[in-house]
């Protein structure tokens, strides 16, 4: 299936800068991507969630403009890079679609229970947090990520989210570091990159949210912990939980300090 | 607390500490993990109670010490289950097709178990899209020998790994119940049977 | 009413390279759903380019062309600050159309 009609694709002098990689191959999947990156299906999405971002809705038909993601309220640009981080209000580290679901609830009167029961894409429905942590996360695009461990419980979450990524259990005694604790291995096809080291950790956190076109659906970090979970052979995290919170903020300060690439696409 | 809705919360360090996460990590996690899972389908929440296997390979990060490592790999050794014909090889054909097959034991799977074998290892000449989590199996046999010690390693392997090398990241599958008698017999003549594409 | 289309359009010389990503499902009236129900053909069937109102460009495409397509041509004899406008028509006869002003520079 063509996903474009191309009439006459020009050189692209804009090409963002491959990531620098030793490997040849690596490099020309970078370039791939790079072009796939330009015309991004995401971009769709991130459209939808600034109008749900600004748009009055819920039972308390209000918008989502006053939702502070940890910069103020309202303030969206930067946010993303700066997240999982702790929220007074609620106690609690979250990420950015937890703060967004929090925000849904408390400005717009939606209830948790209606925007968990189905919070994942399928080919028919994105359910409006995926679209709104697309718009969240592409006003963070190319900065530099920075989720904070100022606070105490910042610095327990990311503790506890390295316990969570090391702990083995279940049917076939799997772990996050089973796949991604290594370096240089593949599942089947699918290079795993080694998490617990900074410069592979970055491939954890860029490119989500991301477009799937497989199936054309929009996923978010949240949906990509629950599917892994699933594979581990693990019950199911909760959709927005403070233990998913707690494992995305090990896997995001493990990236800092290098740039977020997103939102992007992906087979 | 989490959202603004009623939560139960589970476990006594968050209940005594509802301010939340605290100063111990391992405490934290498993809290969390009692709070924030919950059972779907077949896989229940008596998946996150480490056994003795998991225990002490969470708490040596997978290194445990070596008279730890022995003990516990014997009593995984008796724990095997051979089969009662004293027959290890099955049909190789029939284990390419457990071999190749994903499924199994997740909660999106609905019947059927396979075992996920090409998602880690090298094992037939036909197929390239194979993993690396796993050596390399190609010519399993055919390096090794076709003896009844080396059928009776394959099929031990593949019924408990462990038993072998304490906190392998290779599941036990017959440990488990994840794979029948029969299915892992065939999978044991995937690689020792003289006329399986492995040993060609 | 779907969902708008996401235009650029961006002079090089005097040619408008234009990108255009467009929301619709694209059902090849092959696929089933979770129930077993064959999901019913819903293509774009038709899309058209104006430039300043002048027609550019028009197509027939098919169903083979995936979900949320990506379109993209070149425009000669464009200037910064004129209008293109796309218009899709769908095989239900929905129609969407949208615009993006062409932007000077690479």
């Amino acid at each position: 299936m063509r996903r474009a009609i191309v009439l006459a694709l020009a050189a692209a002098p804009w090409l963002q800068a491959a990531a620098q990689a030793e490997d040849p191959v690596a490099a020309e999947f970078d370039k791939f991507r790079a072009v796939l990156e330009q015309d991004n299906p995401a971009e769709l999405f991130e459209a939808k969630g600034e109008e749900l971002w600004k748009k009055p809705r819920g039972p308390k038909n209000a918008s989502l403009e006053k939702c502070d993601l940890g910069l103020g309220p309202g303030v969206v640009k930067g946010a993303y890079a700066r997240m999982p981080r702790y929220f007074a209000d609620v106690d609690r580290v979250m990420d950015a679609e937890a703060r967004i679901v929090h925000c849904m609830i408390a400005l717009q009167g939606y209830t948790y229970a209606e925007l968990a029961k189905a919070p994942f894409s399928n080919a028919n429905r994105t359910p409006d947090p995926v679209s709104i942590a697309t718009y969240v996360a592409a006003q963070s695009a190319g900065l530099k990520l920075a989720a904070p461990q100022g606070h105490a419980r910042e610095r327990a979450a990311y503790a506890a989210g390295e316990e969570l990524f090391f702990y083995r259990a279940g049917p076939y005694d799997f772990s996050c570091a089973s796949c991604h604790g290594v370096d240089d291995k593949r599942i089947r096809t699918q290079p795993l990159p080694n998490f617990t080291k900074p410069a592979q950790a970055i491939r954890a956190v860029q490119g989500w949210p991301g477009y799937r076109m497989t199936g054309g659906v929009m996923h978010t970090l949240q949906w990509r912990m629950n599917d892994c979970f699933r594979q581990q052979r693990f019950p199911e995290p909760g959709y927005g939980s403070e233990m998913v919170s707690a494992l995305l903020t090990y896997l995001t300060v493990n990236a800092n300090g290098q740039a977020y690439r997103g939102p992007g696409i992906k087979r | 607390m989490r959202f603004a809705t009623t939560a139960v919360l589970a476990g006594a360090v968050l209940a005594a500490a509802c301010a939340g996460l605290q100063s111990d990590p391992r405490a934290d996690a498993r809290a969390l993990m009692q709070r924030d899972f919950h059972a779907r389908g077949i896989a229940g929440m008596d998946r996150l109670k480490e056994d003795a296997v998991q225990a002490a390979c969470n708490a040596h990060r997978d290194n445990p010490p070596p008279a730890l490592a022995e003990k516990l790999q014997n009593e995984q050794m008796a724990a095997i289950k051979w089969p009662a014909d004293g027959k290890l090889l099955g049909d190789w054909k029939a284990g390419e097709k457990v071999a190749q097959s994903g499924q199994g034991m997740a909660w999106s799977d609905k019947g059927g178990v396979g075992g996920s074998c090409y998602n880690c290892h090298r094992i037939g000449p036909a197929t390239t899209s194979f993993g690396t989590i796993g050596p390399s199996l190609h010519h399993f046999g055919k390096l090794r020998g076709y003896g009844a010690d080396i059928q009776r390693y394959a099929y031990g392997r593949i019924y408990n790994a462990k038993a072998y090398n304490l906190c392998t990241q290779m599941p036990r599958f017959g440990h488990a119940g994840a794979l029948t008698e029969q299915q892992m017999k065939d999978l044991t003549a995937l690689l020792m049977d003289p006329a399986s594409p492995v040993n060609q | 009413m779907a969902d708008p289309m996401k235009i650029r359009a961006n002079l090089q010389g005097d040619v408008a390279d234009v990108r255009v990503l467009m929301a619709h499902p694209m059902e090849t009236g092959q696929r089933r759903d979770g129930a077993g129900k064959t999901v019913p053909l819903h293509f774009i069937q038709s899309i058209s380019a104006t430039l300043n109102g002048k027609p550019v460009f028009s197509a027939d495409i098919s169903q083979a062309i995936s979900r949320n397509p990506v379109f993209a041509f070149k425009v000669k004899g464009a200037r910064a600050g004129d209008t293109i406008a796309i218009t899709w028509t769908d095989n239900k006869g929905e129609t969407r159309t949208d615009q993006a002003v062409v932007r000077a520079g690479s």
